[in-house]
């Protein structure tokens, strides 16, 4: 049976596992934005706290991910549920990029734009969100997207503890050694990247701030 | 009111030193020593002196960007560190020596800034930019609407004192605000400021290198020596005065026949 003939033999089952695996990435994103860009931001207002936080940041970036899930599997409300903890766990890895562009697109902004908002009496607020955070989001995005490729990749090691998505396949054809259906967990992932990484490419392009 | 109210100072330095925030002992980070001097109400105060000489970072005591370290700097009889520095700094037009216009604002958007900020009517707003863009010499019809990337390095400083002026702040800081223009610009939009200045009785403290501009504007110099005040002239007793400091800014006024001489 060729690649082709098994792709459609079981394309429905190729395709649960895919929107299987854009939840998981999809819903470990959003929490990493939400909760690294702030931090990001906190490190640009609190210059002390920039060792510990991107410190974490980074080691969690290097925990290797097979033992990453396991290390979470007992961990009581986590463990419950194969998924939210495949999500956490995807959350960790994605936040260091996040955290560290936030912090690169601030601090790359004009200290002249900065000095000028603020000479213009815009408060702290002001200037975070009509100044610093519209100058900063081509380079936010530009870390969204290398975390993003990231995490489609280590997602589907998620099915070692049982989350489901692409790795499914993978770790099915790993045990009965069929390429064929490690492929079939292997070329979606790798097309899901590549168009993740062309779509938000895309994007960081059109919101790239002109230089003045 | 009394003759004399309008004589009032309006921007006041008390003893004011001014010392870089943590700054090793091997490096001396005093820029300003024991500034003296105050600006009445309507007077064109200018700063001169040399690069390095302190000029900027006085004034960015004036808005409170720095704060002094010793003495107090007094802005509407009110040490600026009792001002809440958002209120203060929306009363001084303050124009960038780097002109820091923002890079994803409209030029229309740049230069209402403050009015939007003080939530201005828009019709008001509008209006005012026009009127500010044709005071500048930057017709609206085609600059409103344009990017500062897509201006000359004059047009922007142009824009940044449009800028600086648009919701009529009593008090304006200027830092160099002429210097990237050719020099017939600079003559009109000085001679636009001039008019403007005398009409609309503003406080103003202006920073430049320029002695010739500084003669022309302003109603007072104060000269600046390396962080200290040499002293603060009118204009007049500037060109007469015997002070190696101030003498040798204004012999190296160009005249005519010196240029012919040098050449
Ligand atoms: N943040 C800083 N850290 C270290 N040195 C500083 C800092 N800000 C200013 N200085 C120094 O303080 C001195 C005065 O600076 P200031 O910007 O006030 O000069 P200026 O008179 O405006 O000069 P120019 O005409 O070149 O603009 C300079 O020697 C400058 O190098
Ligand atoms: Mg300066």
């Amino acid at each position: 049976m060729n690649l082709a003939t098994f792709f459609l033999r079981h394309r429905d089952e190729i395709f649960r596992a895919t929107l299987e695996h854009i939840w998981l990435v999809g819903a470990a994103m959003l929490l990493a934005v939400v909760i690294g860009v702030p931090l990001g931001i906190l490190v640009t207002r609190r210059r002390w706290l920039s060792n510990s936080i991107l410190g974490s940041a980074n080691v969690a970036e290097t925990i290797p991910s097979l033992a990453l899930f396991g290390f979470l599997l007992p961990v009581p409300w986590l463990g419950e549920r194969a998924d939210r903890l495949a999500i956490l766990a995807l959350t960790l890895y994605a936040l260091l990029p996040i955290i560290r562009n936030t912090v690169a697109g601030i601090d790359g902004i004009d200290p002249a734009v900065r000095e000028s908002a603020k000479a213009m009496g815009m408060t702290d607020r002001q200037i975070l969100f009509q100044v610093e955070l519209p100058l900063s989001l081509s380079t936010v995005l530009a870390g969204v997207r290398v975390a993003t490729v990231l995490t489609i990749g280590i997602a589907t090691i998620a099915a070692a503890v049982g989350a489901g998505g692409l790795g499914e396949f993978i770790f099915r054809g790993l045990a009965m050694v069929n390429d064929q259906l490690i492929l079939a967990g292997a070329i979606p992932a790798a097309v899901l990247a590549l168009t993740a990484d062309l779509l938000l490419g895309l994007l960081e392009r059109r919101l790239r701030p002109v230089k003045a | 009111m009394s003759p004399d109210s309008s004589r009032e100072p309006v921007i006041e330095f008390r003893d004011v030193t001014y010392e870089l925030p943590q700054t090793n002992a091997s490096t001396h980070g005093r820029l300003l020593r024991d500034l003296n001097f105050s600006v009445l109400r309507g007077e064109t105060m200018v700063l001169l002196g040399r690069s390095g000489s302190g000029k900027t970072t006085a004034l960015k005591l004036i808005n409170r960007l720095r704060e002094p370290s010793h003495g107090e700097v007094r802005v509407e009889g009110r040490s600026t560190i009792e001002w809440d520095p958002i209120a203060l700094r929306r009363r001084i037009g303050y124009v960038i020596q780097e002109i820091g216009l923002f890079p994803h604002f409209t030029i229309e958007r740049n230069v209402s800034l403050v009015p939007r900020l003080e939530a201005w009517p828009t019709d008001r707003t509008r209006a005012r930019v026009k009127e500010l863009l044709n005071l500048v010499g930057l017709a609206p019809e085609s600059f409103l609407e344009r990017y500062p990337h897509q201006l000359s390095g004059g047009q922007r400083q142009r824009v940044g004192l449009a800028r600086a002026l648009a919701a009529d702040p009593a008090i304006l800081l200027m830092d160099e605000p002429f210097g990237a223009l050719d020099p017939l610009t600079r003559d009109e939009v000085r001679r636009e400021f001039h008019a403007l200045q005398q009409r609309l009785g503003k406080t103003i403290v202006i920073v430049t290198h320029d002695v010739s501009e500084a003669l022309i504007l302003g109603t007072r110099i104060g000269l600046l020596e390396a962080g200290t005040l040499a002293g603060v002239y009118s204009p007049q007793e500037f060109l007469q005065s015997a002070d190696p400091r101030s003498k040798a800014y204004v012999d190296h006024l160009p005249t005519r026949s010196r240029l012919e001489e040098s050449l």
